[in-house]
C-alpha cells in the first residue's frame, strides 16, 4: 500500500437506537477506529444514533464533500438492510456507491451476543475488516438493460388469474402457464367461499373466462416450464407443452368426445377420487381453455391400438394421436409464481382413519360433495352414495399445529371447518359437532360467521381429537365412527358417535416445491413455503429479482389475500416495465485469459448459463450480459482465472486480516 | 572477473541437482560465464570458504531443498548474505514438496517411524542423537525443526523456480536469460517472480481432448484399463491435477498416459494450491444426494495426498497445528 495515494476512509458507527448501542460501546468502537486504523487512512471516525436517518446521511454526504473521503465504512445493520441507502447517499455526494462497505455489527454482533465487552471487542474487529476491505474496493459503474415487458405467470389459481389480469389490462402481455388441463385452481372445485357463502365457480368462471379470451393473454394449459435462464428484465423461459393429442386450432369444445369415449376413470384431481371422468376430458363443464386433453395412460387407443371413437366422432376432426410435446422459448422480463398448495394428507393422520374408514373425508372430498356440480349434485351422503348422515364430526387442524406433521396454522381451516358446519346443517339438517383447538376467526367478517354457525345449533368441542374409530362399546355406539376426545372445557373425555366425520386438513406446499424453487432460483422456507423477500415490508417479492410469489406458494392464505397478493405482485412488475430498463449490480465474474487453459472445470456449473467454451482459442469465457455475479465459477476455477468484482482475493483477503487485526501493526501492510 | 555461481541442496532428493546436470552442453555455459564458487554435490567446498566471502559477492545461487533442520537453516541464511540473486530452485525450495507433508505429523513421530519400520534394522532401539561426546571432544549433528519450510518462510526469496524437479529446457531457458542479464543483453525479470514456467496451467500444454466435466466415479489409473489416450484424464475418472498446476513442464505426465500430480505448484495468483483443487473436483462431482457424494470423494483415499503432494509446506495453513508454534 505504501507507494500507492492513501485513501481518506470515514467511518461511521450506528447506535440504531439501543439494538446495537444496547450490547455495544459504539462511542468506543468509534473512537477506536479513529486512533487505531488511523494509519489505514481512517480520518473520521463518528458515531450517530440513527445513521440510516435523513440526518445520518446528511452527514455523511457532508464529510465527502468537506473531508474528501474517498472511502466510507458504515458499521450499522446488514447490507440487505441500508446498503442501498447508504451507497445512494454517497452517490449523491459525488462518491462511486461501490466505495461504501457495511460492517453488519447488528445482526452479526449485538443481535446474537449478551456480553458487552465482548460484543464492543468483536465490533472493532468487524470494523477493522470492513476499513480494510473498502480500500481494496474499486470504483464500479451500474450496468442498465432494457427490460422485457412479457411476463410469465406460473400457476392458473385464483392468485395467478388475478395477477394475469392486472398486468393484461394494462395492456403488457402475459403468458399463463399451467399445469393442469384448465386454469382455476383449487377455487374451481369449491361449492362455496367463506364467510359471504358466495358460489365459488359463480364468482371466478367470469375471471377465468377473461383470462382466456384477453388478447393480451397467451394462456398454456397442460403446460410445465423446464427451464429458465437469464435475470431480471431478460428471462429466456423454456416451456414444455404437453400433447392433448387435440388440435386446439380446430377444436370447438362441443364435447362430442368426451361423451362418446367408452371408458371412464377415477379422476382423482378435480373429483378428489369421488368422481370418474372421461380418458378425453376437460376437469370441469366451465373449464378454460374448453379443449379436452387425452389421457395417455388409460386412453384405450394408447393401449391396445384400437377404439377411436373420439377421433371418429369429432366433427372438426380435431383428435390428433400423433400430437408431440412441444418445447416453446419465450423471453419476459419478469416471473410471477402462484404455484399453490397441496392438500395435507390426511392418510398421514392414521388414527383418524382416513382411507381405512370409509366415512371418513377430507375436506376437498367433501368440497366436491357439497357442490351441485359434483358427483352427487351436491347432496351430502356417506360413501355409499345414498345415505344422508345424521350427525357429523368436523376435525380442525389436521396436519396442523402439530409437532408431529407441520408446526404451521393453515389459516383456512377453521374457517373451512365453520363452511362446511353450515353447509351439513343446512342441507342435512345433520347435529354437527366441530373439534377445534383454539378458533381463528379473524378478517373481515370471519368472526361474524363463526356467532352464526354457533347460533344455527352446531356443537363445539375444544380439544384435540385422539382417534376416531369404529370399534363400538355399546348399542349407542354401534355402527358409528366414534370420535374420541378430551373435551378441555368440560375437563372430561369424551367419545362422541357420528356417521361421518371431515377431516379439515391443512395446507402444504406442493410436493415439488423445493425443485420449483430450485428452477427459478428462490429459495423456501423449513416448510417448504417459498420465501419472500421481507416478510412484512416485501411480501411478493423475492431474493431474486425479477421473481414474484403470490398466494398459498408463498404461505396458507384465503381466497381474498391471494387475490391482493395477485394483484400487489403485478403492481410491482407493472413498475418495473414501466422503468423501461433495470439497473444491474456490476459485480461480474470475469476470465483472465492469459491464465485460463481451458480445462472446462467451470463450462457446466453456471447456474445462468454465461460461460462459453471458446474452441478456437481453448479457453472459456463470460458472458457479462448473463453473468449474476455468484461466484461459483471463482471459486472451483483452479487455475485462479476467474475473479469476481467486488469480491476480489484482494478485497477478502485484506477484509481477513482486518478481522483478525494483522492491519494493526503499522508497515504490514 | 566471472561472476559467482552457487548452488545448495538442503532437504530434498537431489533430483534438481541431476535436472541441472541433464542440460548437457547448456552446463558449459555455466562454466564458461561464472565462476562455481560452491556446489558440494558437483565439488569439494567447505561451508567456512562461503563464510569467508564477502557479503554480496555471490551473483546467482540457485538453493534447492526445503528447511527441515539447523543446518538447512544456517546455510540459507549464509547463502541469503553472500548472494546478491537467491533462486528457490525445485518444489521443495518453493513450496516445500514431498518432504513437506511430515508436516502432518509431530516431529517425535517421524523419528519414531523412520528407526521403527519393519524394514528397518534396528534391533538395539538406537535414535540418533544431536550431540555425542567422543574422546575428541562433543560431536554434533543437525537438529531437526518441528515443521519443514520453504525457503521464503526463513529468508527473502528473489526468484522461484518451480518443479520436481524443474524440466531441464526450462533451466537452460534461465541459463541463457542469467548469461544475456550478465552480458548486458537483457533485463532480470521483477523480484518476486516466477521464472522458467508457463503463464497457464498444464491443461495449456495437455493435447488431450476435453469436455464440459461430469465425474461419477474417481479411480486410480491402473484401475482402468485401458485408458483413452486422447481424452482428458479428468474426465476418464483419475483425479488429475493439472487444471490447477502451472504450465511449463509441457503436460509430460498426461502426455505419457498419468496424470498429472502437480510438481509445478499452484498458477500465478492462486493462494491455496489444494483449496482450489479440491473446489475444482468437487464442483464437478455429478451426483444428486449426500449419499453418493460421499461414495464419489470416497475414491480419493487420500485427500490431503492428493491436493497437497507438493504444496502442503507452501499451503495456506502450512501444516499442522505444531507448524503453526514458531518452528
Amino acid at each position: 500500500m505504501s507507494d500507492q495515494k492513501q485513501e481518506r476512509v470515514g467511518v461511521y458507527v450506528c447506535h440504531c437506537g439501543t439494538n446495537i448501542a444496547g450490547t455495544v460501546d459504539v462511542v468506543d468502537v468509534a473512537n477506536w477506529a479513529a486512533e487505531k486504523l488511523k494509519h489505514q487512512g481512517v480520518i473520521i471516525a463518528r458515531e450517530y444514533k440513527f445513521m440510516c436517518s435523513s440526518l445520518g446521511q446528511e452527514l455523511i454526504e457532508k464529510d465527502i464533500k468537506e473531508l474528501g473521503l474517498t472511502r466510507v465504512v458504515v458499521a450499522a445493520c446488514s447490507p440487505h438492510l441500508h446498503e442501498k441507502t447508504f451507497r445512494t447517499a454517497a452517490k449523491n455526494a459525488g462518491l462511486n456507491p461501490y466505495l461504501v462497505e457495511l460492517a453488519s455489527i447488528r445482526e452479526q454482533v449485538s443481535w446474537v451476543h449478551t456480553d458487552k465487552v465482548v460484543a464492543t471487542a468483536k465490533s472493532k474487529a468487524v470494523v477493522s475488516g470492513a476499513v480494510s476491505r473498502v480500500i481494496e474496493n474499486r470504483a464500479l459503474d451500474e450496468i442498465k438493460v432494457p427490460i422485457n415487458p412479457n411476463t410469465l405467470i406460473v400457476g392458473g389459481g385464483v392468485a395467478g388469474i388475478q395477477s394475469a389480469l392486472e398486468i393484461a389490462n394494462a395492456g403488457f402481455h402475459v403468458y399463463l402457464v399451467e399445469r393442469e388441463p384448465s386454469i382455476g385452481g383449487h377455487m374451481a372445485q369449491f361449492d362455496k367461499t367463506f364467510p359471504t357463502l358466495d358460489c365459488s365457480a359463480c364468482i371466478l368462471t367470469p375471471r377465468m373466462v377473461e383470462a382466456g379470451t384477453h388478447p393480451n393473454i397467451t394462456l398454456l394449459t397442460w403446460s410445465e416450464v423446464t427451464n429458465v435462464a437469464g435475470y431480471v428484465g431478460n428471462f429466456h423461459v423454456t416451456i414444455k407443452k404437453k400433447a392433448r393429442f387435440v388440435n386446439e386450432e380446430l377444436c370447438t369444445g362441443c364435447g362430442i368426445c368426451q361423451e362418446k369415449c367408452p371408458k371412464k376413470v377415477i379422476d382423482d384431481v378435480y373429483e378428489a377420487g369421488l368422481g370418474y371422468r372421461k380418458t378425453v376430458y376437460t376437469p370441469f363443464a366451465q373449464a378454460v381453455p374448453n379443449f379436452p386433453v387425452m389421457d395417455k395412460e388409460n386412453c384405450t387407443y394408447f393401449i391396445k391400438g384400437t377404439c377411436k371413437a373420439c377421433e371418429k366422432f369429432c366433427p372438426t376432426n380435431a383428435i390428433d394421436f400423433a400430437q408431440q410435446d412441444q418445447m416453446l422459448n419465450i423471453d419476459v422480463g419478469n416471473i410471477i409464481l402462484a404455484t399453490g398448495y397441496d392438500l395435507f394428507d390426511a392418510r398421514r393422520v392414521s388414527n383418524y382413519g382416513y382411507g381405512r374408514l370409509p366415512n371418513v373425508f377430507t375436506s376437498l372430498e367433501f368440497e366436491r360433495l357439497s357442490n351441485a356440480a359434483g358427483p352427487t349434485s351436491g347432496n351430502i351422503v356417506l360413501r355409499d352414495g345414498k345415505t344422508m348422515p345424521k350427525s357429523v364430526g368436523i376435525i380442525h387442524c389436521v396436519g396442523s399445529r402439530d409437532k408431529n406433521f407441520n408446526n404451521y396454522c393453515s389459516t383456512i381451516c377453521c374457517m373451512q371447518g365453520l363452511k362446511f358446519a353450515h353447509l351439513v346443517h343446512e342441507r342435512t339438517g345433520a347435529t354437527v359437532y366441530n373439534f377445534y383447538i383454539d378458533m381463528r376467526t379473524a378478517y373481515k367478517a370471519y368472526d361474524e360467521f363463526y356467532q352464526r354457525v354457533l347460533e344455527e345449533g352446531t356443537l363445539f368441542v375444544r380439544g384435540k381429537v385422539a382417534e376416531v374409530t369404529d370399534a363400538a362399546r355399546n348399542d349407542r355406539e354401534k355402527g358409528k365412527l366414534i370420535i374420541q376426545c378430551e373435551d378441555t372445557l368440560a375437563g372430561k373425555q369424551r367419545r362422541i358417535p357420528v356417521d361421518m366425520v371431515i377431516l379439515s386438513s391443512g395446507l402444504q406446499p406442493r410436493k415439488d416445491a423445493k425443485e420449483v424453487g430450485k428452477l427459478f432460483g428462490i429459495s423456501c422456507s423449513m416448510d417448504g413455503w417459498f420465501t419472500e423477500k421481507h416478510p412484512k415490508l416485501d411480501p411478493v417479492a423475492t431474493m431474486t429479482e425479477g421473481i414474484y410469489i403470490v398466494g398459498c406458494a408463498q404461505g396458507p392464505k384465503d381466497i381474498p389475500s391471494s387475490v391482493a397478493q395477485g394483484a400487489a405482485a403485478s403492481a410491482r412488475v407493472l413498475d418495473k416495465i414501466l422503468q423501461k430498463e433495470v439497473s444491474l449490480e456490476p459485480i461480474k465474474a470475469s476470465i483472465n485469459k492469459e491464465a485460463c487453459s481451458g480445462c472446462r472445470i467451470c463450462n457446466g456449473l453456471c447456474p445462468f448459463n454465461a460461460i462459453a467454451f471458446i474452441a478456437d482459442d481453448m479457453v472459456s469465457d463470460i458472458n457479462p450480459a448473463l453473468c449474476q455475479g455468484c461466484g461459483t465459477c471463482v471459486a472451483a476455477c483452479p487455475a485462479g482465472a476467474i475473479s469476481g468484482t467486488g469480491f476480489s482475493d484482494a478485497q477478502i483477503m485484506a477484509q481477513i486480516d482486518g478481522l483478525l487485526l494483522k492491519n494493526l501493526e503499522i508497515g504490514n501492510y | 572477473m566471472k561472476p559467482k555461481f552457487a548452488m545448495y541442496w538442503a532437504a530434498s532428493c537431489g533430483g534438481c541437482e541431476i535436472a541441472v546436470l541433464n542440460t548437457h552442453e547448456k552446463i558449459l555455459d555455466v562454466d564458461a560465464n561464472f565462476d562455481v564458487v560452491f556446489w558440494p554435490v558437483a565439488m569439494d567446498a567447505k561451508y567456512k570458504d562461503v563464510e569467508a566471502m564477502e557479503d554480496g559477492s555471490i551473483l546467482l545461487t540457485l538453493f534447492n531443498g526445503s528447511i527441515r533442520n539447523d543446518e538447512n537453516e544456517h546455510i540459507a541464511k549464509l547463502l541469503r548474505r553472500k548472494s546478491k540473486l537467491l533462486v528457490a530452485f525445485g518444489s521443495c525450495a518453493c513450496e516445500g514438496c514431498i518432504p513437506g507433508l511430515a508436516n502432518l505429523s509431530p516431529v517425535g513421530d517421524i523419528v519414531h517411524t523412520a528407526f521403527n519400520t519393519i524394514t528397518t534394522d534396528n534391533p538395539h532401539g538406537i535414535y540418533p542423537r544431536t550431540s555425542y561426546d567422543v574422546p575428541e571432544g562433543e560431536l554434533h549433528i543437525p537438529t531437526l525443526a518441528k515443521a519443514l519450510r520453504p525457503l521464503e518462510q526463513v529468508v527473502d526469496v528473489d526468484y522461484y523456480m518451480p518443479g520436481c524437479p524443474p524440466e531441464s529446457h526450462q533451466i537452460a531457458a534461465v541459463i541463457d536469460l542469467v548469461v544475456k542479464v550478465v552480458k548486458g543483453e537483457a533485463e532480470l525479470p521483477p523480484k518476486g517472480a516466477t521464472i522458467g514456467v508457463g503463464d497457464s496451467t498444464v491443461c495449456d500444454e495437455c493435447p488431450r481432448a476435453r469436455n464440459v466435466k461430469m465425474i461419477k466415479e474417481f479411480t486410480r489409473i491402473q484401475d482402468i484399463a485401458p485408458v483413452d489416450p486422447t481424452l482428458c484424464i479428468l474426465e476418464q475418472g483419475v483425479p488429475c491435477n493439472g487444471p490447477a498446476t502451472r504450465s511449463g513442464c509441457n503436460a509430460r505426465c498426461p502426455q505419457a498416459g498419468a496424470q498429472c500430480i502437480g510438481c509445478y505448484g499452484p498458477a500465478e495468483g492462486v493462494m491455496d494450491y489444494g483449496a482450489r483443487l479440491i473446489t475444482a473436483f468437487s464442483s464437478v462431482i455429478d451426483a444428486t444426494t449426500p449419499e453418493e457424494i460421499d461414495h464419489i470423494l470416497d475414491g480419493i483415499p487420500d485427500p490431503t495426498g492428493q491436493v497437497y503432494r507438493f504444496n502442503l509446506a507452501g499451503s495456506l495453513m502450512k501444516a499442522n497445528k505444531s507448524a503453526w508454534e514458531k518452528a
